[in-house]
């Protein structure tokens, strides 16, 4: 198992273990090709850190085409993990470590290695024509052009395939197991456990035995690589992280909204219709929810995005949870049905994971630029609360707390998630299921009108929530639409001030929805500059100001995870600092928002790349703002 | 081929009365607003006056419609009911079809809401077998928009929007349904009570999509578009009804009649010319929707043959009862325990 080329020490006399090294955090770039498993092997080494207690964040990056042409710049997919023995809250601004399949792979993501960086190649690809593909003229791993950083060239195809010699599969089955070749020497690199990897490689491929013996023994070759080779001088410990007492487990934004959806249908007692049409990043919703029947949901997945939202109303009017899941594009699709959803005053979860737009726009990068699209998308004045989770785990307490909004006032309510939050991955402490609040609905079961029948507009005073009467229900039969309906009666009404009325009846209802009140970190006490952001972009705010802090800045963050209705307090914080800098990926759709309502001139930073915001940047930025406000 | 009968009856599970009711118990308080004339007003009789006939229960019925005319028409019936959006109702009454088998429901749609704007959602709903009663309005014209022509006007049709004629060619909506194997495909005359009658009660039996188009007369926008299959010396020429398991005939003496054609195709002749066993027996629980094809394929849309009745009429699973079914094998297979979801397979403890 010497075959391999490295760029460390060569393999002479006894074996000696390497020295230790303890970090507090590590970030990790596996880049290959769309078909090298960079998305699995990632996957897997963030299950082999969560599984040793450190905290982590994930964040994926691939290519919409399923396989992009093999080699070239637009077929790389990679995997970013960062784990920590501290609480963390990024998946990382640069890899410390980059893991390249491929030429390609390596051209398309070494800028983001700092220098002395360490680098670890898979020569095998490093041919010719591979390299004329992604337009290197010379092979970079025999000039000076990565001198600045720590290169280790391992042979990972060719030693893959020797170390499968023996158990009788092809040379391109073997091959393909080269990934986890990789993932076992990080492994050993980082004093990984490796019991998980290998019982889900046999639990993955219980039906193909061979295959998962093959993964299992590359797997394996890799750790051995490492741990034999003397290649690696060093290796690296980060210890479990200090977080809150309780248990854990990883959870990706797409699987946590799923379950919150699944505990909201236990906590209302109501079984859930989910009616949906694929569309990337949301139909992993789908393909959770759909194994969970036995909670009582069912998932249609409809002819187009209309149906998908139609059925869902449907199966709201019928006294169901109805909820569809969707991207930008979508919501589109969606918005007259989210329209009569406001006329007709029925509980919808809407989840919306925004991606990069307009149009088809990047399906697979993350934005959040359909906040205006969630606040006024739809003709007339058509108000719907909406609720943006700030990571991956959050998305549980984001769906229960759509749902809960939706059941007490009868509305449509969108949730906006983001490609960030949903394919990124972090620790959740699992929460206790007594402690889930109780979504439960009462159904109208009396006439309640002035002339002795039901009348589906009488509104619940504290609320404006109108009655909800479900057909089955005697003597309650009643007619609702999309037309106007008179105040009360329910019936069809084209009267002046009865539309006047109704429009400002359906806006106070949403205006009066309760939301908590903003709260402020501001550990200094005295900062003069407030950061506030929304959605996804919590955890990189949150690492900005850390280090701005660091610097000895003082300055303060607030989240906002209720966009509508506004916290009732928000004004008043906005009015507390000499500048608000909102930070968006968007054009300052939120800014606009804070701007028109609170007639505060917020900063607004913002960014359109399809990727999260870098905390080195919004550091600087932030600390910049904070230095001209003190000097001031 | 017939199909196999799954014993399924299609108001199973709705719940009924033994109250006698009346038309009058389905007519609600709001006053119907279709103009004068309007060929609404005698399908919603109908309607009102067939429905006490199957016993459920008024509050178990839902009407569910879309944009149009003929799409107010659940604001008239006593029962619960939803004025949804354009095209839509299809896709609307799927979910609440779906998520309440005690429910007995119904499609009101025109020919622009169910295959202009709504086609998509029609064919989907058809070959999926909802357990829904789909009642489509043709009057061959956009009414509600004030006279442009739909997709079931003849070609060259003259409105406002077409001064010097429509382009396209109009879809026949039975051929239609039949194209996307929906289970039951009927249709009727609005002015023949009797048979809108029998099409609707046969419609209500059956478990699963029925398709059932009524031509309407639009007397403001497109007057008299179904005259000649109501002129005493016309109609029984054109007018062709199916009765299943007895022999297509028609005529005022029974003259004419249907028979095999080449490649599967049927046509009219003349019982003098082919002799009565050469006629055609009704078969609508032939499970090969070919035959019902074929039957709607005796003329084009220009009236000459015009077929009512139920073409077809066959048993299969519906997509409400099996996905039903998921949940509930679901529930038996497994525990609905939500803090083992939650938890999952991998967990690690922190410890205080």
């Amino acid at each position: 198992m010497s075959t391999g080329v490295d760029g460390g020490t060569a393999a002479t006399g006894a074996q000696r273990p390497p020295a230790v090294t303890k970090l507090d955090r590590v970030v990790i770039r596996f880049a290959g090709d769309s078909g090298d498993g960079m998305q699995l092997t990632g996957d897997r080494f963030t299950s082999e850190a969560a599984a040793f207690g450190n905290d982590l964040s994930t964040m994926p990056n691939f290519p919409a085409e399923i396989r992009a042409p093999q080699g070239t710049i637009p077929g790389v997919s990679s995997f970013q993990v960062h784990f920590a023995d501290y609480d963390i809250l990024t998946p990382g601004d640069r890899p410390d470590v980059l893991v390249a399949m491929n030429p390609a792979a390596l051209k398309a993501n070494i800028a983001d290695l700092p220098a002395g960086g360490t680098l670890i190649v898979n020569t095998d690809e490093f041919i010719k024509r591979n390299l004329t593909k992604v337009g290197y003229a010379a092979n970079p791993l025999e000039d000076d052009s990565l001198a600045a950083y720590q290169v280790h060239q391992v042979a990972m195809a060719t030693i893959t395939q020797g170390a499968l010699a023996d158990t009788g599969l092809g040379k391109k089955d073997a091959e393909r197991c080269k990934n986890m070749f990789a993932l076992g020497l990080l492994s050993w690199m980082y004093h990984r456990p490796t019991e998980g990897t290998e019982r889900f490689l046999r639990e993955k491929f219980a039906k193909k035995p061979d295959i998962a013996e093959a993964n299992v023994l590359a797997f394996r070759a890799g750790f051995y690589y490492g741990e034999t080779t003397e290649a690696f001088a060093v290796t690296f410990e980060v210890a479990p992280a200090k977080l809150a007492p309780g248990t854990y487990r990883q959870i990706t934004g797409n699987t946590a909204l799923a379950y919150g959806l699944v505990a909201a249908a236990q906590q209302s007692k109501l079984p859930v219709l989910l009616g949906t049409y694929p569309i990337t990043p949301a139909s992993d919703i789908l393909h959770e929810l759909s194994k969970y029947k036995q909670f009582g949901i069912t998932t249609f997945q409809a002819e187009d995005e209309i149906a998908g939202i139609c059925a869902a109303l449907g199966a709201s009017y019928g006294g169901a949870l109805g909820v569809t899941s969707t991207s930008g594009p979508g919501v589109a699709l969606k918005s007259e049905t989210i329209g009569l959803g406001v006329m007709t005053e029925l509980p919808l979860v809407v989840i919306d994971v925004q991606r990069g737009g307009p149009s088809t726009g990047l399906p697979t990068k993350t934005e959040q630029a359909d906040l205006l699209q969630a606040m006024f998308g739809r003709n007339g004045e058509s108000p719907v609360p909406i609720v943006a989770p700030q990571s991956p785990a959050d998305c549980f307490a984001a769906a229960l707390e759509a749902t809960h909004i939706a059941l007490k006032y009868r509305t449509p309510v969108l949730l906006l998630s983001d490609g960030a939050v949903a394919n990124g991955s972090e620790p959740w402490l699992i929460p206790d299921v007594d402690s889930l609040p109780d979504l439960t609905v009462e159904f109208a079961t009396e006439p309640n009108g002035p002339d002795g029948t039901f009348w589906p507009y009488v509104r619940d005073p504290e609320t404006l929530a109108r009655a909800w009467a479900i057909p089955g229900t005697p003597g309650l039969q009643h007619r609702i639409g999309g037309l106007e309906k008179a105040d009360g009666s329910g019936n069809i009404s084209y009267e002046p001030d009865n539309h006047e009325r109704m429009v400002r009846l359906r806006q106070a209802k949403i205006d009066g929805i309760e939301v908590p009140d903003l709260t402020v970190h501001d550990p200094s006490g005295k900062a003069r500059v407030l950061v506030l952001g929304w959605g996804s972009s919590y955890g990189p705010i949150g690492a900005a100001c850390r280090r701005v802090h660091k610097r000895g800045h003082a300055v303060a963050q607030a989240h906002l995870r209720n966009l509508n209705p506004f916290p009732k307090n928000l004004g008043e914080v906005l009015r507390s600092y000499d500048k608000v800098v909102v930070p968006e990926m968007n054009l300052g759709q939120l800014a606009l928002l804070l701007r028109g309502k609170y007639l505060v001139d917020v900063i607004s930073y913002t960014k359109v790349a399809g990727l999260p915001f870098k905390a080195e940047e919004l550091q600087d930025v932030l600390t910049d703002i904070v230095k001209g406000v003190d000097a001031a | 081929m017939t199909a196999i009968d799954l014993g399924l009856p299609g108001l199973a599970g709705v719940p009924t009365t033994d109250e006698p009711q009346k038309a009058k118990d389905y007519k609600s308080d709001q006053e119907v607003r279709w103009c004068p004339g309007c060929g609404d007003y005698v399908v919603l009789n109908a309607v009102q006056s067939f429905l006490p006939s199957l016993g459920l229960k008024r509050e178990n019925i839902v009407f569910v419609s879309g944009i149009g005319c003929s799409s107010r028409f659940p604001y008239y019936m006593n029962t619960y009911g939803m004025h949804s959006i354009h095209g839509r109702a299809p896709a609307i009454a799927t979910g609440l079809a779906t998520a309440r088998p005690d429910l007995s429901v119904w499609v009101v749609t025109g020919d622009g809401d169910a295959l202009s704007i709504g086609g998509n959602h029609l064919i989907h709903t058809l070959r999926r077998n909802v357990n829904l009663k789909i009642l489509l309005f043709n009057n061959r014209i956009y009414g509600l928009t004030k006279g442009q022509y739909s997709p079931t006007s003849e070609p060259g049709k003259v409105t406002k929007s077409t001064p010097m004629g429509s382009l396209d060619h109009p879809f026949n909506p039975v051929s239609l349904a039949l194209g996307a194997e929906a289970t039951f495909v009927g249709r009727a005359l609005d002015s023949d009570r009797k048979g809108l009658t029998e099409v609707l009660r046969q419609a209500a039996e059956h478990r699963g999509s029925a398709l059932v188009e009524i031509y309407q007369n639009c007397p403001i926008f497109n007057d008299g578009a179904f005259d000649v299959l109501k002129e005493p010396g016309e109609a029984a020429q054109r007018l062709i009804d199916l009765e299943h398991g007895k022999p297509i005939r028609f005529g005022a003496e029974g003259e004419f009649g249907v028979v095999r054609a080449g490649f599967g195709s049927l046509e009219v002749a003349k019982v003098s010319e082919v002799g009565e066993d050469a006629l055609v027996v009704h078969d609508a629980h032939l499970e090969d929707p070919s035959y019902a094809f074929a039957l709607s394929r005796l003329s084009t849309q220009d009236l000459s043959h015009t077929v009512t009745g139920v073409f077809r009429s066959v048993r299969r699973a519906t997509y409400d009862d099996q996905a039903r079914a998921q949940v509930e094998d679901a529930k038996a297979a497994k525990p609905a325990d939500l803090a083992a979801l939650l938890r999952g397979k991998d967990t690690w403890t922190v410890i205080a």
